[in-house]
């Protein structure tokens, strides 16, 4: 697996670059925002990853409630963690474009205020993980991380079904898109993808590296009472 | 086209930000790692 992962990230690179190049170069420019339109393909694929991050998280969390596995737990904290990072690229890319089309940086929209809260449930998540030391955190985590994941179809569905500044949906609920834009827009989402897909696997490796080192220093101090080194047990608490 | 530039920018910046904390809690790991080693060399 270790030879596997260079490899695939000199691909994802490779990826990256070609949907960059898509985005900027390739794709048509749109008649009524000009370039400014093209933040779209960095931020409606940004939005689309973290989704799927946390119907991940959310399922993962559901696992871990039902057989206590660390390994779903792992799961949960992983894509927690790297779906925060891309949901805040969709709260920073959506104002930078909002700015020119709309003339104000933020309004106290549905789907906009929809997704902050959902960025700020799961920055609590992380919050609760890392600073709380109880026995009973990844359970916690969890309950929180399954009541998290009903904000997700909210976000995703309250433009369909409520009237909002934000603009339309451009696949399914009435939407529509140019046919190279769409391109473009499933290039860059397949390269997000996959980059996401690789930051988890090495945050997974990073956190199971943790645990073990943590378990294995607990144990040493449990052996040996009286060592000046003092380290105590963090289960459950991201590294 | 400065709205689209720093768009771009301000997500390779983010992913990046958080790559760099990712590398840092690997290093602070192996660090750990390291010392632990030491320590039970000293022992044996």
């Amino acid at each position: 697996m270790k030879r596997v992962f260079p490899i695939l990230a000199v691909l994802t690179a490779a990826l990256l670059s070609y949907a960059l190049y898509e985005a900027l170069v390739a794709a048509p420019t749109e008649q009524t925002m000009g370039d400014v339109q093209r933040i779209f393909y960095y931020h409606v694929p940004s939005a689309w990853t973290a989704f799927i991050l946390f119907f991940v998280n959310f399922f993962a969390s559901i696992a871990y409630l039902i057989w206590r596995n660390t390994k779903a737990d792992i799961v949960a904290l992983v894509t927690a963690e790297v779906g925060v990072v891309f949901c805040t690229v969709v709260l920073v890319t959506g104002p930078i474009w909002a700015r020119p089309v709309w003339g104000i940086w933020w309004t106290w929209d549905l789907r906009l205020t929809l997704t902050l809260v959902l960025w700020l449930i799961y920055v609590s998540y992380l919050v609760l993980r890392r600073f709380s030391s109880s026995g009973q955190t990844p359970l916690l985590a969890a309950v929180l991380a399954v009541f998290g994941a009903l904000d997700v179809p909210l976000v995703y569905f309250s433009i369909w079904f409520f009237r909002t500044q934000h603009p339309q949906p451009v696949i399914g609920g009435g939407g529509s898109i140019d046919p190279r834009m769409l391109h473009v827009l499933l290039i860059n989402w397949a390269a997000f993808s996959c980059f996401a897909a690789l930051v988890c696997w090495s945050r997974y490796r990073l956190e199971v590296l943790r645990r073990e080192v943590d378990e294995t220093l607990a144990l040493e101090a449990l052996l040996e009472p009286r060592s000046s080194h003092t380290r105590t047990s963090p289960t459950g608490r991201a590294g | 086209m400065n709205y689209l530039y720093a768009a771009y920018i301000a997500t390779w910046a983010i992913h990046i930000a958080y790559l760099a904390t990712l590398l840092r809690r690997y290093t602070r790991l192996r660090d750990e790692i390291a010392e632990f080693k030491t320590r039970i060399e000293e022992k044996s």
